[in-house]
């Protein structure tokens, strides 16, 4: 059998953006011998794009802003269907974890106080994103990056290497988990460059492997995203929750045709864009939903108002939640009030002097210029709706980070349950760096406590040596890889997109049926080494796997929330944000069940408006609350809700 | 429909490779690595090529176009004539692993030789404070990508595989720069490292590596001159380092700019220093005739971008450039023709 490389190590992550090297580096500052793994070259990963800004409730662009608020905003963002321990967790946590950056060397933008400066976002009550220009998660990334190698400097100091602890496998990729007497041993891929396989042989696995973007077709996620991660998971026991919440952004470009899917950052919208359909008409006031009625702006005066006066206007409608904005979008070029390429303006140039936009979105400035010959400071932009983000993922203890399966972590955008139905701009690096860390910390005493560590066995090895050579070995013969995976992109893109309907889900189920026989069929010519021919091949199932259970849940969730919005049930329905939607894996066939969602604690319940929880509870969940209130004021309990909890917080954080 | 183009892309390994050529279709507003896709796509599936973001923020996608190193997502197809044959080869200064891609780790290995950032050991998290104009300057360097461009095309290592030991190149002398003017980095002796450690000496200031940066960071000019810019007496005096860091603003407040003065008026600004390893570099460029371009008079420094009160805005905000002045001149506008950049791959169409 071929020779594999064979590598012990306490924690092995798979994954090197914000999530993975966050996690990293808390397990090797617990002691323990990490290896992280990743497909890109280090520093590459995905987190690179993100431009917005990171979330959390620092207080320095508003003192009124606190962890209360945040969470708030989340839970509203994610309309209720969000684990709240997670929201909980990440609106503490948050602002130590950014804070922390600053003493790895980021360089965030500033206050005029010396402070890290914070920006609006939509969704987020106050300017509560940490930025550097539109180019933050290239800091949080490099920042990480930059931590590591200081960590691989005090190695090399104390130990005369520098991989002594902790080491990168740059350019490998993951393709098998391994599960011995029900706990995770190990983790099998290959070198891209040398198409050699690897064998990794650890007590604790923490995911971090993104998304699964790549199974549409416009998309603002670049080949990394196939959602390996998910399906790795899946295969090995776990389960995943809130598949059907896809989130699309509203403003991804859609001229030129080749760069369609390149993200217009959403702070063009907090800086004064407006959005304008092919009649010129700011429309965006047609499609405020009644729950947001009472924060945004019923007049374009007094939106225009609130970007110097936040305090006594309420916000324009283009800060709606993304979903929001996604939708009025579509209806509008459904309406035929689209522009030739099938998308909407999104005009700042006629509203900010160059200068200003220059500023503020220098990256967005230069990426037009060079890409589309567009000059944004002189003219609108043409967008439209891009599948973004994957709210569902692994579904994991909120405080630990845990898999169900012993052994198996995950964070980051991998992991579900923390955005809920949908999530806020700048929640997700936030959110990398928050539970990365608890993943770290709770993987390496994971690994402290297996003391008897399991050896893969030679059997399980080799199928999965033969599994991965199986594309190459059908050659040229076999299905073109590229073919199915466009075509798969098409299923999912015209089928599970935006807008749902029963009659589209059920086609692309018996669609899906028949690519995953044809993906077995997958072959290409070349050799092992740096084919990306077979590394699509074998991704090609990966991306499979999630977007059955995308289309599965998606059908069985019978009512429109966040990121799942169905044609024929157009409305949210209280009794389904009691439930998650479960996916496994039962042989090669994704099986889907109900769960119930734990029920918040009382406390954070009180954090809203009555009549705000009447918007998304059921009946029978409003009268406890009202039983619970009253509770409350018959105990004498006077202080005000939001006071109460951070009073006996204190402590907590 | 797009139309036929003609396409010549290197493939091979190690053991050594040719150009390929391709009868590709182009469409209305695609770059370079849309079509190296369609060739994966169509006609070549194991055509090996890195990429991530397919939007200039990754920088996995460096590669030699038509000779110029360029980012293959950010070179647009219109800035060709229809006609012309577009030839695509990997980074000549790394080795090759496969096709396009490139084993690019004596970046990795340089970066893990470089002292990281040394916090202040008494401000505790959530304290630390500066000022945005105090952050700007390092901030400039932090833009980077990592795309390697600059690597790839620095003759120090280009022309001469044996100074890659004591050389660590302009990517990591604006790391290093960007420590030493970061506001709270600890550290003292980031200069000299630069010198003893890094190598910059063998430097000789062809902003050749500044031409090619696609973020357009000033490497020469804002971080390698200041980097260099090292007064043997200025070198052991603590007083006088304390007053590089506390006094920045007062620098800046300079007429003539901080950076830019030396420059401005020495046109081999090296030529007066007799440093060893800068005379050293000199003869390297002297002997290297592999392209005409390196051994080009240096531009001339830009005047900083004083007010009438010769002071520099406060912020970049109120003044009239938003980021770091061009390399190519504040007047040139962008994109600039390929073929306007002064510089020039040597050709060498057989050879890997
Ligand atoms: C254009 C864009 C803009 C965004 N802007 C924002 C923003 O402003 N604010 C915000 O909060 N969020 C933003 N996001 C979302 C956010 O960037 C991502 O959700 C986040 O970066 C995901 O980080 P991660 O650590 O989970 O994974 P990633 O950074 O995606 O890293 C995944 C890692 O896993 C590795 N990997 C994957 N599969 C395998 C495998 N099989 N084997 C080995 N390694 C593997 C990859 O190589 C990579 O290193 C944006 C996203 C995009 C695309
Ligand atoms: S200025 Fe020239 S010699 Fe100096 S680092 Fe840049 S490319 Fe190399
Ligand atoms: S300095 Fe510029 S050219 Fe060099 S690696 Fe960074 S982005 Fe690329
Ligand atoms: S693909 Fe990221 S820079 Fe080109």
């Amino acid at each position: 059998m071929t020779n594999i490389e064979r590598h012990n190590y306490d924690v092995v992550v798979i994954g090197a953006g914000g999530a993975g090297l966050r996690a990293a580096i808390e397990a090797r500052l617990a002691g323990k011998k990490t290896a992280i793994i990743s497909k890109s070259l280090f520093g590459k990963a995905h987190t690179v794009m993100a431009e917005g800004g990171a979330a959390a409730a620092m207080g320095n662009a508003n003192s009124n802003d606190n962890w209360m608020v945040h969470f708030r905003d989340t839970m509203r963002g994610g309309k209720f269907l969000n684990n709240f321990r997670m929201a909980e967790l990440h609106a503490k946590e948050a602002p130590d974890r950014i804070w922390e950056l600053e003493t790895y060397g980021a360089l965030f933008d500033r206050t005029a106080d010396g402070r890290i400066s914070q920006r609006n976002f939509g969704g987020h009550e106050y300017p509560r994103l940490a930025h550097v220009g539109d180019r933050t998660g290239l800091e949080l990334i490099r920042t990480l990056q930059q931590k590591i190698v200081s960590l691989q400097q005090e190695d090399y100091a104390a130990t005369g290497s520098y991989e002594s602890r902790i080491r990168v496998f740059a350019e490998t990729t993951i393709t098998e988990l391994f599960v011995e007497g029900g706990r995770i041993a190990g983790a099998f891929g290959y070198y891209r460059e040398s198409g050699e396989f690897v064998l990794f042989e650890a007590p604790a696995i923490v995911l971090a492997t993104g998304g699964v973007g790549k199974s549409y077709k416009v998309t603002s996620n670049s080949w990394e995203y196939t959602g390996d991660g998910h399906a790795l998971a899946m295969r090995a026991g776990a389960t995943l929750i809130n598949m059907e919440f896809l989130q699309f952004h509203p403003t991804g470009m859609v001229w030129p045709p080749s760069v369609k899917g390149i993200l217009v950052t959403e702070s063009v919208r907090g800086d004064g864009g407006v959005l304008r359909n092919s009649e010129g008409k700011r429309f965006m006031f047609d499609y405020v939903p009644d729950v947001f009625r009472k924060q945004y702006a019923e007049t374009e005066e007094e939106a225009d108002r609130w970007y110097t006066d936040p305090d006594n206007n309420r916000r324009p409608p283009e800060l709606l939640p993304r979903d929001e904005v996604a939708r009025a979008i579509n209806s509008e070029v459904k309406a035929g009030r689209g522009t030739p390429a099938g998308g909407i303006y999104l005009d700042i140039a006629s509203r900010r002097p160059a200068e200003f936009i220059l500023k503020r979105l220098p990256s967005m400035y230069h990426q037009f210029k060079e890409l589309a010959d567009v000059d944004i400071t002189k003219q609108p932009m043409e967008i439209g709706p891009t599948c973004h983000y994957v709210m569902g993922g692994v579904e994991v203890d909120p405080d630990t980070a845990a898999a169900a399966v012993p052994g198996l972590f995950a964070a980051g955008e991998v992991s579900g349950g923390m955005h809920g139905s949908n999530r806020l701009g700048g929640n997700s690096l936030s959110d990398l760096l928050v539970f990365g860390k608890r993943a770290g910390e709770y993987a390496a005493r994971c690994a402290d406590e297996t003391t008897k560590r399991v050896k893969v066995p030679a059997a399980t090895l080799n199928a999965a040596v033969e599994n991965a050579l199986a594309p190459l070995g059908r050659g040229e013969g076999g299905e073109n890889p590229y073919t199915v995976h466009g075509e798969l992109q098409q299923v999912m893109n015209d089928l599970v997109g935006i807008i749902r309907r029963r009659s589209e889900l059920e086609e692309s189920l018996g669609r899906l049926a028949d690519l995953k026989e044809r993906i077995k069929k997958v072959g290409v010519g070349g050799g092992r080494r740096y084919n990306p021919g077979w590394h699509l091949a074998l991704d090609l199932r990966n991306m499979l796997a999630v977007s059955e259970c995308t289309a599965k849940a998606a059908l069985e969730r019978e009512e429109s929330r966040g990121g799942h919005t169905r044609e024929d049930f157009p409305q949210m329905d209280p009794d389904w944000r009691r439930v998650n939607l479960v996916c496994s894996l039962q042989g090669e066939d994704v099986r889907l069940e109900r769960k119930a969602l734990p029920t918040m604690r009382s406390e954070l319940m009180r954090l809203f408006d009555r009549a705000e929880l009447a918007k998304y509870l059921t009946d029978e969940e409003l009268a406890d609350f009202d039983a619970a209130a009253e509770g409350v004021a018959a105990s004498g309990g006077s202080a005000s809700n939001s006071a109460a909890v951070g009073g006996a917080d204190k402590g907590d954080v | 429909m797009g139309e036929q183009r003609n396409f010549r892309v290197w493939r091979g390994d190690d053991n050594g490779g040719q150009l390929e050529d391709f009868q590709v279709e182009v469409n209305d507003g695609e770059v370079v690595l849309d079509i190296i896709h369609r060739l994966q796509a169509t006609q070549a599936p194991d055509l090996a090529v890195r990429w991530n973001c397919k939007a200039g923020k990754c920088g996995s996608c460096s590669m030699e176009i038509n000779g110029k190193p360029r980012l293959g997502c950010m070179t647009r197809m219109s800035t060709f004539a229809p006609e012309e044959t577009v030839t695509v080869t990997p980074l000549r200064t790394f080795p090759v692993i496969r096709d396009l891609v490139t084993d690019v780790s004596f970046n990795y290995q340089k970066a893990r030789e470089l002292p990281a950032f040394a916090p202040p050991a008494d401000v505790a998290p959530g304290e630390y404070r500066m000022q945005q104009i105090d952050v700007e300057r390092s901030q400039e360097f932090r833009k980077c990508i990592e795309c390697f461009l600059c690597q790839n095309v620095c003759h120090v290592i280009r022309d001469h595989e044996d100074n890659k030991q004591a050389f660590s190149g302009p990517r990591f002398f604006i790391r290093a720069a960007e420590l030493d003017m970061h506001p709270l980095d600890t550290r003292t002796d980031r200069k000299d490292a630069a010198v003893e450690e890094q190598g910059i000496g063998y430097c000789n200031i062809t902003k050749c590596c500044t031409e090619v940066c696609p973020e357009h960071i000033k490497i020469t000019d804002n971080a390698i001159i200041p980097m260099k810019e090292r007064a043997v007496d200025r070198r052991y005096d603590p007083i006088a380092w304390l007053g590089s860091k506390i006094f920045r603003r007062e620098q800046l407040d300079k007429p003539a700019g901080y950076a830019t003065a030396g420059v401005a008026t020495a046109p081999r600004p090296n030529a007066g220093t007799a440093d060893t390893p800068v005379e050293q570099a000199a003869a390297h460029g002297a002997q290297g005739d592999i392209s005409a371009n390196w051994h080009r008079e240096a531009a001339a420094g830009h005047a900083a971008p004083v007010g009438p009160d010769g002071k520099l805005p406060v912020t970049e905000f109120t003044g009239q450039l938003a980021g770091a002045q061009s390399p190519f001149g504040d007047d040139v506008e962008f994109p600039m023709p390929a073929t306007d950049i002064n510089y020039q791959h040597p050709n060498r169409p057989d050879e890997h």
